[in-house]
Formats: structure tokens, C-alpha cells, sequence
């Protein structure tokens, strides 16, 4: 996009406050754009950080905690109003406060909801669910979950995963139901999944795979093997599906998100797209998350205020957020040229590095703290891994590979004395540890060497005695 | 390279007949040499001073031995083993600190750049006569803002504080910064606003002593100021760097993140210390303001996110966290690993906030602090030589500050210019056509130590007229027009602030060599000639120092109450020190500088380097220090057992990295920025991240590692970003 595209004056209306709108207006301010910029909220809160959700389930934060910054000045924030059409023509959306709000730039934001599985059971007659039945996707969501009974999760992807940890954290009796061989089986190979498995059964998370789920009442689940399983609340975590719908009524390119290019432009060009109901060019259902919506946040903003060269973006990981256990997924093990595979069951940690040219390709790694911290930088940055990779999946803090003679070893880094130098001073007639330092400044700085100074001492009276001996 | 000619036997005889006694008879009838002789305290182990390095100031008892010479070869130094901060201890540059006194290229006579481009001794009065007509000259085609000082973190308090006042009335520019801006700017930023004042350790440093965790945020004192680490014996570190350092390798927990990303990393922290339950909401309550909006900005750094924006596991993050919030004395320290970024202020400001989310500042025996560098880091970044500050650590732009200084100095408050550049730009702007055209530098480098040095290099090469005082031929001062060669530690009197805010007394030993005078009697000799009154611009310290009283009374860094008597008496006197004080060694008790006295959070966002590896430049470069060299390495590269220690530039690789550009252990290479490139030996480093090259900045000519680095400024404290920049490496030709 060239500067003669854009008009910093011009009007922007965002529909959706989310954590992706929030960054875009945000960057749009840090800018200078001097247009309008128009918000439209459908929640009544302002924008909060929906990745934390189970922090606020588990107790760990209130749900205020969640809000982020306020909108920067002059940003028109239009809360618990949702945009319902969008008339091209005249560049006008229309809201169900009844009002109408024109733009020059429309960006969708509109998120994803909660995809519900196609089980009978869910869907009464008057469209809700069933009483007891919830989804997590709002701050509202989170106060309806709280309790002490027994709540079985429904699903097998990050957000079950995380929910019933949280859960757990709580000290709630939880039930996993998945109809996977377990759970994050879309991201994990099986010898992970069966590790990831054993410790949430140790963790006392009671796992039902390959189950689905036939009927629910009176606190009860019934799963398809006959078992009932106790659920005073039935929590689904089954996926989200992009809030496509205003983009399709409007007359835009939709299938599973709206279809937007590497300027996150629809096939308007005067209608953008970002967050959880984009969908980018390439593979659909790709895990990014915030941390894609973010990035499309930003480089929307710069291309919106006239900056050619908008960031790298980055690769999707999946990193699961729960401290009990350290697990990421990234990339994909086809077209491996090397595989270095770690499996260290006692103790939960397991490692699968797919290599090509020297690079991570793919990696699975689970319980292996630093290691994942290590391997996902250097995925995101296409950096050749260290040759040594046992050490890099051990998270070993690598020690000096050159063997030193002991003589040129420098025994007080402070004053620069060897060995040698000690053992001069020694011959010198410098027989104790405080003449050592009076006559070779040994241990006169940090005074870190004492005990080596010492040490050294030892030796050479030892070496004296093997000699007269 | 021209002032080979100037051995100091033939110079000292061609000068023999300006002694300084002689030449300045008509403004001033005490010689400096003579003055402050009798000030001297000389105990029976020696005359107590302190070392002419760090911050630290170990103290010292320096004596005469039957040695070579009348300089330093006759100079005996050892610890001072009374005084608390080294208790006895002493670095290898302490210990041979006399060695500079008479190094074999000490200046001793004024040089003066002949027709012919080179440096030729000249006499005082010849010397000051030129720089004077020469600043009149350029003053008068193209006024005031046309001259420029640049002053330095090691030069005494009553140096600064005169070097301020020089700028701002004999020279009446508002252009003068110093290299403590390459230092200390951002830590003061962001302390300032947190606490309403800055001392760089808010208590004294033996209170460290007992602590049980310290954390040290890009701070290595195992080279940069070893006895510190006699009062970290007891804590368990936490070590913030992305090298695993001789500090590191102490630490209970190192935390290696990525070059710039510690910004991320300490918003991280605050976040963990939220959601794991460790916030003191009582201490927040209390004696804070504005946690809500920093917490609206840390609750985007959950702990994975910040483990995929700085590489360092999540577990660590949080036995880091919890570490400090189970400790029951715990202190956060920031050094310049933190600071020297284009966003070091908001990086200072982050840990700030965690320690106070902890609750750690103003409670006796926890807190904040950060770790200054030079030796008079302190006192010169307080006492006015900093373009927007006036002495007493007051702002040039408050009303009541000008006002009390214009009194105390004599003349009306429309004189004092306001507010000049900071030392980058200052620096940048030389020689262009609305920058200065004549610069004066006192104990500074800035050829080797400033960001971009080549391109700061061409800047000094462009002026009209470069005037530099030092007491070696440094690499600034071979491009000057006119050198004054000055005294240096063991030869004049003064004092000092050290890192913990308490005011140290310099001593002499020795009277300086023939032909070598006191910068303040440089200051005295240039303003008398430029037609200010004598007695503005005293010569000695003592009275330099009862002006510093009277001008900094009443302001944050008061030293009113402070004397050379009560400092020869051995009074521990920290400031603030108000007449009649006995002085503040511990801050922020009873409530913080602000008004209200709460401190206050900052709501900082991380944001990324100024500049990011990249297909031609793929790797992070970062600069620092090592143990045997000081700073430029102006003085200490002319001590041979320090250049034994560490003769010459190198850059730390990892063994994978240098395979990959077919570097051997030892070899040469270059190592190239978008800037320039700076020529080292490979010296393999297992334990260094794979994306990231480290060279130490003390060496000079090609050498340089400021070729490389960028001068991107933070937007509060101007600091440049020495840490961080990207390059490439490669077999140098």
C-alpha cells in the first residue's frame, strides 16, 4: 500500500472490542491517526484479556483484573451495542441501538463464539442450552462456573485442557470427556498424548476418551459406554467458530472466518479483517490465537496510518498455559531431514524436534521447562539449532568445553592469579593462604577465591610431603 | 596519532619557563599546588583516599615508597580495610591504580595544534589565551549556543559543579551534557518518577549484607566492581543477562533472555507476582498510587507469552518471583544491561514495579536500587553539568531552582539558558549548521565511548575548535586542537559521591608534576579571560565545595550539611544532609520524595529493540566490560599488568555460530552493523546464546565495539542503546 492510498483523516469504524480491536486502536493513536475512530462493543465491558479466562475461573485474579487499558483519547467506544449489517454502498454499518455509524474503513473484529457439538441432547427447543450446560468465552461465562461440585468438561483441545487444570486448582472433582484417543490429539503424537494423559490422571482429572456424551439431567452425564458421570455444571469446550456472519450478510467472502490477504484487507478493499474471525491466506484452523490477532492488530494499524513494511509475522505455537504442566506444539514434523526424540516417562518429560536444513520444523515438548522456552525462539526465528541437541532439550547450562592445564587456571579472577602464580609465591616462601594473598592479591577483590586459596594450599604442602616422602 | 613528539622530558623542560605561579600572577596570586596541601590527612598507614575508578570508591591508603620516580613508581596502595563498602578489598585495577600516575605518556604540557596539523607544546598562557580568543571569536559570529561542554561521571563533585557554571556564565550555553548520560539517565528517569528523588542505592551498600535474595537485572559486579559481591556472599542471586557472566555463574538462578527483551521480562514478573498471590495489597494501599494502569499493561505478559518474547522458561520466571516474595529481606538491583536500551527507562521503571508490587522500597532491609558505574556517577549527574539540570539535583526549567542559583551565583535568573541537548545529540550535532562549533571536553572519551563512535568521530572532526582536558593523550584528546594536561586522584583534593549517595573525601599524595594543573583552575583561567570575575570561579576545592553547600540547599541531593571537616572527622554522611544534619543513609522509611509521599507506578509497555537481526545482520550484538579494563580504557589500557590481564578487543562467540562463519578460536573477524564494523579475536564461548555476539567496548581504533552499536534514544532519559544492535560476522581480511 503506498502513502497516496491513505488518508489519515480518514473515519474508522471497528466492530468488535476485543483484545484485538483494543491493539488496534491503540497502535492506530501511537500512529497519529487523525481520523474518527468509532468502536463498536457488543459485551458491556470494555475490552479485557480473554486469554486469562481461567484465571479468573481458578480464583487467581478477579474478573477486573482481566480489563485492559483504557481506549486512548478521542476513540468513540460504542459499549454493549453490536453492529448488525453493513451497507457498503453508502459505507454505513448499522447497530441494534438503531443508529448508524459511516466510515471510509470498516474493520471486523467480531471474534468467534463457542462451536457446540452436534449432540441432541444440547439443543432444546428454545435454542438454549440446558440448564447447567455452559461455555467459556466471557467474564460472564466465568461467574456462572463457580462452585464446589463436580463439573465435567466436554472437549479435547487447549481451552478443556486449561479448564480443567483450573478446575482442578479450585479442588473441584473434574471429568474430561473427549470423543479423541486423548486429549489434544489434533496437536500431539501419541506417546505425548499418553504422557499428557497419565499427568492429568495424577492431577485426579477422571478422563473418558474416545466417549462422547449421550444425555444430560439431573447432575448426571451419560456417556456413550453407558457410564454416568457426575456434572452438576457440563462445561463444552469444543472449539470456536469466527463470528462470520455480518461479513456474509454484507456480501463478503466468508468460509470459516473472512477471507482477508496479507493486508488483512476482504475482498472490499475498504473492509479489513482481524482477530479470531479472520481467516488469512493458507490452512484454515490454525492455533494462533491472541498472539496472531495482536500481530494483525499492529500491522493493521501500520498500513492504516501509511507504513509500508509492516513486521514479520510470526508462526503459530500452541503453548499451553497451566502451570502444572510445561507443554507447546509447534510446526509440523513433515519433510524432517533428523528427528531427536526423548521420552523419559518416569518423570512426565518427552521430547519430539523435527529438523530440516538444521532447523526446527516441528516439536513436541512436554515437562521439559527450558527446552521449550529455547526450541520456540529458535523456531520463530528460523535459527539453526546448537549442535549439541541433548544439551538444548535438557535446558543444560553448557559448560566450557576446552580442557585448561591446572597451573593457567586463574584462581582469583579479581587480581588475575593462576595457579602458577601460587605456586611461585609458594616457593617464594609464601606457606599460608594469608601470605598467598599478600604476596599475589589473591581473594583482595570479591573475595570469592578464599576457599580455593585454601585448596590450593593443601596441594602444595601435600605435594611437598609426597616429594620428602 | 601526532603527539608522539611530546615526550614528557622534552616538553616539561620547553615549558619550564610558564610555570603556572607565573602566568596567571594577574588573576590570581595562589598557585593551586600550594593551596591544599595542608588538608591532606596522612595517618601514620598513609594518606586515605579512595579508588579513581567505579562507583564503589574502595577506600585506599596510598604512601610513599623508595620506588622509581616521584610519580606513581614511589606510590604504595592497599585497601583501606575500615572502610565498609570494600571492607579490605580491592580489584585488580585498584591495586595498580598508582601505575597511571606516571605513565610514560602522561601529558604535562599544554599542546596546541600548529599550522602544520600537529600538537606542539605550548605554554598555559599561550594555551588559555587561544581557547579564550577562539571561543570569543565563534561566540561573537555565531553566538553562545555555538560553544559546547562535555563533562564526565569521574570528574570530582567540585569539578561538575563548576563545570556547570562555567557553561551557563562564562560561556552562557545552554550546551553542556555529560557521559553519565551513557550511563545513569535511565535508572534516574525512572526512579525519579517512581520515588520522587534518585540515589542510585536509596541505603547504604552493607545492607545488602544481610539480604537474603538479590536479584541484579543486567548487572555484573564479578568484573565490573568485585568487592561489591563481599556483601552478596549471604543472598541468593537471581541473575538477569542474556551472557552468562562470572555473576551469573554465582547466581542461584540465572535468567538468560534475549538481548532487549528485558522490559518483557519484568513485566512478566509483575504479572506472576500478581497471579501467584505474592502482591502486598497492605504496602499497596499505603504507600503506592497507580498500580490499576500498570496492572492493565502487565496483564497482556502471562508467563508463556513472555517465555515466547524473551526465551526464558516460564518455571524460571516464576522460582524467580517466588524467590524475592518468600525472601524475608530481598532487594532489586538494575544495572546498565538493564538501562542502555532505548527503553531503559520504562525497563527500570518495570522492575520498580515489582518491587513494589512486592513491597520492597522505603522498608529497612529490602528495596530498590540501581548499581552506578563511574566513580562520581552520582555526584555528576546532581550537581549541574547535565544539560537540564541545576545543582542539587534541581530542574533548569523550575522557577524557584533558577532563581535560588541565579542568587547564590550572583546574577539575574534571565542569564541561566535553559534546558541544551543531551550528550548523543549534542555530540551529533558538532560542526553542523545550527550545532556547536567549539566543544570543551573534561574527563570524557567520547571517540571510544559513545554510541556510533565513528560517525560521533567525524562529528569532533568537524568543529571549529576541540578542546580537551585529561592527564593521558586519550583518543578524544589526539583529535583536539588544544590538550591541558590536568591532575588526576593521587594529586588533588575533592569529593566525591559514591553509589550509595554518601559523600567521600578525595586526598593528595602528591603534587602534580610541573606543567600539570587542576581542571578547576583550567575553568578559572578560560572564564577570567573570557572577562568573568575571578572570584566566581574559585580554584580550590574547599571553596568550590561551600558555594556546592549554599547551591544545593534545600534541593532533592542537599549536601548543605555536609563539610570537608565533618568528612575529615570520618562522619558518614549520605545525602540528603541539610545543614545540621547527620545525614539520610537510608530513604523513603517514613515515605517517598512525592508529594503525599507514595511512590508511584509506572504503566510501562515493552516494545521491541531499535533495531532486530535481519538477513544481512542475523545476529544481536551487545557491549559491556571486563575486569581489567575501565570505561575507554584511557587510563586503564596504559597499566601493563592490566593489559596483560586483557590486552586486546575480542568477541565472544558461541562455538556453533562461529563455525557457521568458519571462525576459529583466536582468529580475527568482523564484526559488521549497519554502522561500521569493529576488528576482534574469536574467543569461543559455549555458554553465550547462539543468536548473540559480545564485545567489550574498552579498546580502541578498530577495535571500537562502539563502531557497531546504534544510537537509538530512550524518549525520557536520551540514553542510547548500547546493548543491543544487530550484526554479522566474519574472517576480517
Amino acid at each position: 500500500m503506498s502513502d497516496a492510498d491513505v488518508d489519515t483523516a480518514e473515519r474508522i469504524v471497528v466492530a468488535g472490542y476485543g483484545p484485538a480491536a483494543h491493539r488496534l486502536v491503540e497502535r492506530l493513536a501511537h500512529r497519529g491517526h487523525g481520523g474518527a475512530v468509532t468502536v463498536l462493543g457488543a459485551e458491556p465491558e470494555p475490552a479485557y484479556q480473554r486469554p486469562l479466562l481461567t484465571s479468573v475461573v481458578d480464583g487467581t485474579l478477579p474478573s477486573g483484573a482481566l480489563r485492559l487499558p483504557a481506549a486512548p483519547e478521542g476513540v468513540r467506544l460504542l459499549l454493549g451495542v453490536t453492529a448488525t449489517a453493513v451497507d457498503r454502498e453508502r459505507r454505513l454499518v448499522h447497530s441494534d441501538d438503531g443508529r448508524s455509524h459511516p466510515y471510509d474503513r470498516l474493520v471486523l473484529a467480531t471474534g468467534a463464539a463457542p462451536r457446540l457439538p452436534d449432540l441432541p441432547w444440547l439443543h432444546g427447543s428454545d435454542g438454549q442450552l440446558p440448564a447447567g450446560v455452559r461455555v467459556l468465552r466471557t467474564l460472564d461465562d466465568t461467574a456462572a462456573l463457580a462452585g464446589a461440585a463436580p463439573v465435567t468438561v466436554v472437549g479435547g483441545g487447549p481451552l478443556a485442557v486449561e479448564a480443567v487444570l483450573a478446575l482442578r486448582r479450585l479442588g473441584r472433582d473434574v471429568t474430561l470427556v473427549h470423543r479423541g484417543p486423548y486429549p489434544l490429539d489434533r496437536h500431539l503424537d501419541p506417546r505425548a498424548g499418553e504422557l499428557l494423559s497419565a499427568r492429568l490422571r495424577a492431577l485426579d482429572v477422571d478422563l473418558c476418551l474416545g466417549r462422547t456424551a449421550r444425555a444430560y439431567a439431573d447432575g448426571k452425564l451419560r456417556l456413550d459406554d453407558g457410564r454416568c458421570v457426575a456434572a452438576h455444571d457440563v462445561l463444552l469446550c469444543t472449539g470456536a467458530a469466527p463470528r462470520d456472519g455480518l461479513a456474509r450478510s454484507a456480501g463478503l467472502a466468508v468460509d470459516g472466518g473472512v477471507f482477508v490477504d496479507d493486508e488483512l484487507r476482504t475482498d472490499d478493499p475498504r473492509v479489513h479483517a482481524i482477530g479470531d474471525c479472520a481467516r488469512p491466506a493458507g490452512p484454515a484452523g490454525s492455533y494462533g490465537g491472541h498472539t496472531t490477532a495482536w500481530e494483525q492488530a499492529e500491522t493493521l494499524a501500520l498500513l492504516l496510518t501509511g507504513d509500508d513494511f509492516p513486521p514479520a509475522r510470526s508462526r503459530p505455537v500452541l503453548r499451553l498455559r497451566a502451570r502444572e504442566l510445561d507443554l507447546v506444539r509447534l510446526g509440523a514434523p513433515d519433510g524432517a531431514d533428523e528427528t531427536v526424540v526423548l521420552a523419559d516417562a518416569a518423570r512426565g518429560r518427552y521430547a519430539r524436534l523435527s529438523l530440516r536444513d538444521n532447523r526446527v520444523c516441528g516439536a513436541v515438548l512436554l515437562g521439559l521447562d527450558r527446552a521449550i522456552a529455547a526450541v520456540a525462539r529458535l523456531y520463530q526465528r528460523g535459527e539453526p539449532v546448537p549442535a549439541d541437541r541433548l544439551a538444548l532439550l535438557l535446558g543444560a547450562a553448557p559448560e566450557y568445553a576446552g580442557e585448561e592445564l591446572p597451573g593457567d587456571v586463574v584462581v582469583c579472577h579479581c587480581s588475575n592469579v593462576t595457579g602458577t602464580d601460587l605456586e611461585a609465591a609458594w616457593q617464594a616462601g609464601a606457606r599460608t593462604p594469608a601470605a598467598l594473598t599478600a604476596a599475589t592479591r589473591a581473594s583482595t577483590g570479591c573475595g570469592s577465591c578464599g576457599d580455593e586459596l585454601r585448596r590450593w594450599c593443601t596441594e602444595f604442602v601435600r605435594r611437598e610431603e609426597a616429594v620428602s616422602a | 596519532m601526532t603527539v608522539s613528539e611530546t615526550s614528557p622530558a622534552g616538553t616539561a623542560a620547553a615549558v619550564s619557563e610558564t610555570s603556572p605561579a607565573a602566568t596567571d600572577a594577574a588573576v590570581s596570586e595562589t598557585s593551586p599546588a600550594a593551596t591544599d596541601a595542608a588538608v591532606s590527612e596522612t595517618s601514620p598507614a598513609g594518606t586515605r583516599t579512595h579508588c579513581p575508578y567505579c562507583a564503589l570508591q574502595c577506600g585506599t591508603l596510598l604512601g610513599r615508597t623508595d620506588g622509581p620516580g616521584s610519580g606513581g613508581g614511589s606510590v604504595s596502595v592497599s585497601p583501606d580495610p575500615d572502610f565498609p563498602v570494600n571492607q579490605g578489598g580491592l580489584c585488580q585495577k585498584g591495586w595498580t591504580a598508582p601505575a597511571v600516575l606516571d605513565v610514560p605518556d602522561r601529558l604535562t604540557t599544554p599542546l596546541v595544534r600548529g599550522a602544520d596539523g600537529r600538537l606542539a607544546p605550548a605554554g598555559w598562557d599561550e594555551a588559555l589565551g587561544l581557547v579564550a580568543r577562539r571561543l570569543r571569536e565563534i561566540r561573537d559570529e555565531h553566538g553562545p549556543e555555538a560553544l559546547a561542554v562535555f563533562g564526565g561521571g569521574g570528574l570530582t563533585n567540585e569539578k561538575a559543579y563548576t563545570l556547570g557554571k562555567f557553561a551557563r556564565l562564562a560561556l552562557g550555553t545552554s550546551q553542556i551534557d555529560y557521559n553519565g548520560r551513557f550511563c545513569m539517565s535511565s535508572a534516574a528517569a525512572a526512579q525519579n518518577a517512581a520515588f520522587g528523588v534518585d540515589r542510585g542505592l536509596p541505603f547504604p551498600v552493607t545492607d545488602l549484607g544481610r539480604a537474603d535474595v538479590v536479584l541484579l537485572a543486567g548487572a555484573n559486579p564479578a568484573e565490573t566492581m568485585p568487592p561489591l559481591l563481599r556483601h552478596l556472599d549471604r543472598a541468593s542471586l537471581i541473575v538477569i543477562d542474556p551472557r552468562r557472566t562470572r555473576t551469573a555463574a554465582r547466581a542461584a538462578l540465572h535468567l538468560q533472555p534475549t538481548p532487549g527483551t528485558d522490559l518483557a521480562l519484568a513485566l512478566g514478573l509483575l504479572h506472576l507476582a500478581v497471579t501467584d498471590g505474592h502482591l502486598d495489597k497492605t504496602y499497596l494501599d499505603e504507600r503506592t498510587e497507580g498500580f490499576d494502569e500498570t496492572w492493565a499493561r502487565a496483564v497482556t505478559w502471562w508467563p508463556e507469552r513472555v517465555e515466547a518474547v524473551t526465551g526464558v522458561a516460564v518455571s524460571e520466571l516464576r522460582s524467580a518471583v517466588r524467590m524475592l516474595a518468600e525472601a524475608e529481606r530481598a532487594y532489586v538491583l538494575t544495572g546498565r544491561g538493564a538501562e542502555q536500551h532505548s527503553k531503559g527507562s520504562d525497563t527500570v521503571a518495570a522492575f520498580i514495579n515489582l518491587s513494589l508490587a512486592l513491597g520492597l522500597p522505603g522498608r529497612e532491609g529490602s528495596g530498590f536500587g540501581t548499581l552506578t558505574g563511574q566513580g562520581n556517577g552520582q555526584g555528576g549527574r546532581e550537581l549541574g553539568q547535565k544539560a537540564d539540570q541545576l545543582p542539587g539535583y534541581r530542574s533548569l526549567t523550575d522557577p524557584a531552582a533558577r532563581a535560588h542559583l541565579a542568587r547564590v551565583w550572583g546574577v539575574d535568573p534571565e542569564r541561566l539558558p535553559g534546558p541544551g541537548r543531551s550528550a548523543y545529540e549534542l555530540l551529533d550535532a558538532l560542526g553542523t549548521d545550527d550545532g556547536p562549533r567549539a566543544l570543551l571536553v573534561l574527563g570524557s572519551n567520547p571517540v571510544v565511548s559513545a554510541p556510533d563512535a565513528g560517525r560521533i568521530a567525524r562529528r569532533l572532526g568537524a568543529l571549529d575548535l576541540l578542546v580537551v582536558a585529561d592527564f593521558v593523550p586519550s583518543e578524544t584528546a589526539r583529535m583536539a586542537d588544544v590538550v591541558l594536561p590536568v591532575t588526576q586522584w593521587a594529586e588533588e583534593e575533592g569529593t566525591l559521591t559514591n553509589l550509595e549517595g554518601r559523600v567521600l573525601r578525595r586526598r593528595r599524595l602528591l603534587d602534580p608534576p610541573p606543567g600539570v594543573r587542576g581542571d578547576l583552575d583550567v575553568l578559572h583561567g578560560i572564564a577570567v579571560r573570557l572577562g568573568e570575575p575571578a572570584s566566581r570561579y574559585p580554584r580550590r576545592p574547599r571553596e568550590v565545595f561551600e558555594e556546592l553547600r549554599a547551591a544545593t540547599a534545600g534541593g532533592p541531593a542537599d549536601y548543605s550539611g555536609v563539610s570537608y571537616e565533618r568528612l575529615d572527622r570520618d562522619e558518614e554522611l549520605y545525602w540528603p544532609c541539610p545543614e545540621g544534619s547527620s545525614g539520610t543513609p537510608r530513604l523513603f522509611l517514613d515515605g517517598f520524595a512525592h508529594p503525599g509521599g507514595r511512590a508511584r507506578f509506572q504503566a510501562v509497555e515493552h516494545r521491541d529493540a531499535a533495531e532486530l537481526p535481519s538477513p544481512d545482520f542475523p545476529l544481536y550484538a551487545t557491549t559491556g566490560r571486563v575486569l581489567a579494563q575501565y570505561q575507554s580504557g584511557a587510563q586503564t589500557r596504559r597499566v601493563a599488568e592490566l593489559t596483560e590481564a586483557a590486552p586486546e578487543p575480542y568477541v565472544e562467540v558461541h562455538p556453533d555460530t562461529a563455525a557457521r562463519a568458519s571462525l576459529a578460536d583466536g582468529q580475527l573477524a568482523r564484526v559488521s552493523s549497519a554502522r561500521g564494523a569493529v576488528l576482534a579475536k574469536v574467543r569461543y564461548e559455549p555458554s553465550l546464546r547462539t543468536d548473540t555476539v559480545f564485545v567489550p567496548f574498552h579498546f580502541p581504533g578498530e577495535g571500537r565495539a562502539n563502531l557497531v552499536t546504534h544510537a537509538a534514544l530512550d524518549p525520557r532519559s536520551r540514553m542510547p542503546e548500547f546493548k543491543v544492535c544487530a550484526v554479522r560476522i566474519e574472517a576480517a581480511r
